[in-house]
């Protein structure tokens, strides 16, 4: 989806890889345990670095976080790698009774969340992880802009005393963030500016919300454009800051319009500063099988629909009466 | 009769004292909180009993000591019996222990983390011996000689997430791990072996890799023999197919499935407890120490 003016595309699980491998030095109470992917989450690169606090549990997603439970209450500091469809959806309850109720200190990297994982079909598409996640209290859910901010999300995870969800996507993404750039949990990262409209991506859409951002900047229309790297804790301060500068609020994910990102970011709304918002994200159907591209055509996430969103957030503030400053 | 088997029995009848005072505690505690589970917490006292007196490396004053050995409950719903055993070890005072299932207590329906002396959150069937796995794996890692037990309901390995476990175990060689199945026979909507056979369970394990027994779940000298035993084992994970009887010590309780999932009433409540009176039962009527 990267057009000509974008800057390089990087897969998120490559920066994974690395990102384990340097921070398995900081952290010697680091251990990876691997439900059978580590070839492709690329965790392979940390059982290559320190093949003793590596762990492949075979393909038992249940036992792997019960056992991530146990380990960590001897000592050691388990992140678990694995796909978001199998770790936040078949292991959900082990996750939520044996490590979220306890208040456990372990860490869940979820590679290849959303559609545009592709032609893998929808059994491997996770459209409700994060609504999965971020019901479970005590959780913090967090998906980093691009692959260079990765290595920071983990950082600030593994620095965070309690059970962290990190979603990560399959597709490359456009790099959008100096790596290296520190990030703490609840932090939001503000790309763009304007006071028209603000679109919250999440993840990849990220990407193409700066897209749909020039496009519209050309019409004379000026959306901001935030990444919510942490759904759970939100940035309240900056949803709110949004709705009542632009009035017009548009969220895009690839995930199910319900109980994801949308739906977080509703709820600040709702409470605080209710305003006009549109959605970009499954509108509540599975998806098939397909390059991600196509899929993204198919079912409405891409910079043509985000514009198109920013467009009916608009219409419906002035026709709500509501002036902006 | 040598003096090493006399000793052994006086360390029988000690346990047979803690047994009985864990299921007056059973009893108080769900008869004051008016609900929980007496039957399945009845049938593995004698296990508890041996665990926690003659097994268990622990420290009540330091719960969280790094090098204890470790004690999955993974059938929570006999939480009672878990707690009965951890008031008698001294880990809460009675106070506490009577103010299971209520509001604030540190005593949640199932067990919690919260609790002094609970090593493991378990309720929901079939999610504890993962978690020991886990326990026995880091143990190992860090070269303590910490040893992890844990408790399975025979039900409860109707769920798939406890076979996961069994291969983990074996395959990660936790010689540490020791793991009783409290083999009552029934579960909550019948016999287990009606509901969903698990005949022949003991060959299950085995063929999973396990070095297995089957005990009677009731007998001292075969619980403390088939742990003597474990110990030696360098890398295979133990485990005891426990022949027990729900509602064990008590007679109107034994083998009836009345009990699984109600406290009894104020009548059967004065009845079990006449029943489990000890020899040095006088005070009881004021209050009980049990």
């Amino acid at each position: 989806m990267a057009s000509a003016a974008c800057p390089p595309a990087q897969e998120q699980r490559i920066a994974l890889g690395d990102a384990l491998v340097r921070l398995g030095k900081e952290y010697p109470q680091l251990v990876v345990l691997s439900p059978d992917v580590s070839l492709s989450t690329r965790a392979i690169k940390f059982k290559a670095a320190y093949p003793e606090r590596f762990i492949c549990t075979g393909i038992s997603e249940q036992n792997t976080l019960g056992m991530a439970a146990g380990l960590s209450t001897t000592g050691w500091l388990p992140l678990v790698a694995g796909y978001a469809m199998f770790v936040a959806g078949k292991a959900w309850e082990p996750l939520r009774n044996s490590v979220a109720y306890s208040g456990l200190n372990v860490k869940i990297v979820a590679t290849h969340a959303g559609i545009n994982v592709g032609p893998d079909g929808v059994t491997h598409q996770a459209i409700e992880d994060i609504a999965l996640m971020r019901a479970i209290p005590g959780m913090t859910v967090l998906a980093p802009t691009d692959a260079n901010q990765v290595e920071p999300v983990l950082r600030a995870a593994l620095e965070h005393n309690g059970p962290v969800y990190v979603r990560l996507e399959r597709a490359a993404i456009p790099a959008l963030t100096d790596p290296g750039s520190p990030f703490a949990v609840g932090d939001s990262l503000t790309l763009r500016d304007g006071t028209d409209a603000t679109v919250f991506g999440l993840g990849g859409m990220v990407a193409a919300a700066l897209e749909a951002a020039e496009q519209l900047a050309a019409e004379g229309i000026r959306a901001r454009v935030v990444s919510m790297v942490s759904i759970k804790p939100l940035d309240e301060a900056v949803v709110v800051r949004a709705a009542r500068q632009t009035g017009a609020i548009v969220v895009a994910e690839d995930h199910n319009r319900c109980g994801g990102l949308g739906s977080a970011i509703a709820e600040t709304l709702a409470r605080l500063a209710p305003v006009p918002m549109e959605q970009v994200a499954l509108p509540d159907v599975f998806a098939e099988s397909g390059p991600a591209h196509a899929l993204y055509v198919k079912y409405q996430l891409t910079t043509e629909h985000i514009a198109r969103a920013v467009h009916t957030a608009i219409t419906r503030r002035i026709q709500a009466g509501r002036d902006v400053p | 009769v040598t003096r090493a088997a006399s000793a052994a029995a006086t360390g029988y009848a000690t346990l047979a004292e803690r047994a009985r005072r864990m299921r007056r505690h059973i009893i108080r505690m769900t008869s004051h909180a008016g609900s929980g589970h007496p039957g399945p917490s009845f049938s593995p006292v004698e296990i508890l009993a041996s665990l926690y007196f003659a097994e268990l490396s622990l420290d009540p004053q330091h719960p969280d000591w790094p090098e204890r050995d470790r004690f999955v409950l993974s059938k929570g719903h006999a939480a009672p019996a878990l707690y009965a055993a951890l008031h008698e070890a001294g880990f809460f005072c009675e106070e506490t222990m009577l103010t299971l299932r209520q509001v604030g207590s540190l005593l949640q329906g199932h067990p919690h983390v919260k609790t002094p002396g609970v090593d493991a959150t378990t309720g929901s069937l079939g999610l504890g011996l993962s978690q020991a796995v886990g326990m026995a794996l880091g143990v190992t890692m860090r070269h303590s000689r910490s040893r992890v037990y844990a408790l399975i309901g025979d039900g409860e390995c109707d769920e798939g997430q406890i076979w996961e476990a069994a291969l983990a175990a074996a395959h990660f060689r936790l010689g540490n791990l020791v793991v009783f199945v409290d083999h009552n026979g029934y579960q909550f909507d019948g016999p287990v072996e009606e509901v969903m056979r698990l005949a022949p369970l003991a060959d299950k394990w085995r063929a999973f890799g396990w070095r297995v027994e089957e005990i009677d779940g009731h007998d001292f000298e075969q619980i403390l023999g088939f742990l003597e035993r474990a110990r030696h084992s360098a890398d295979q994970p133990s485990l005891a197919v426990a022949s027990t009887v729900k509602g064990y010590g008590v007679s109107f309780m034994a083998g009836s499935q009345e009990y699984h999932a109600r406290s009894l009433t104020s009548e059967e409540t004065q009845r079990a407890l006449i029943e489990l009176e000890g020899p040095a039962q006088a005070p009881a009527k004021t209050g009980d120490g049990g």
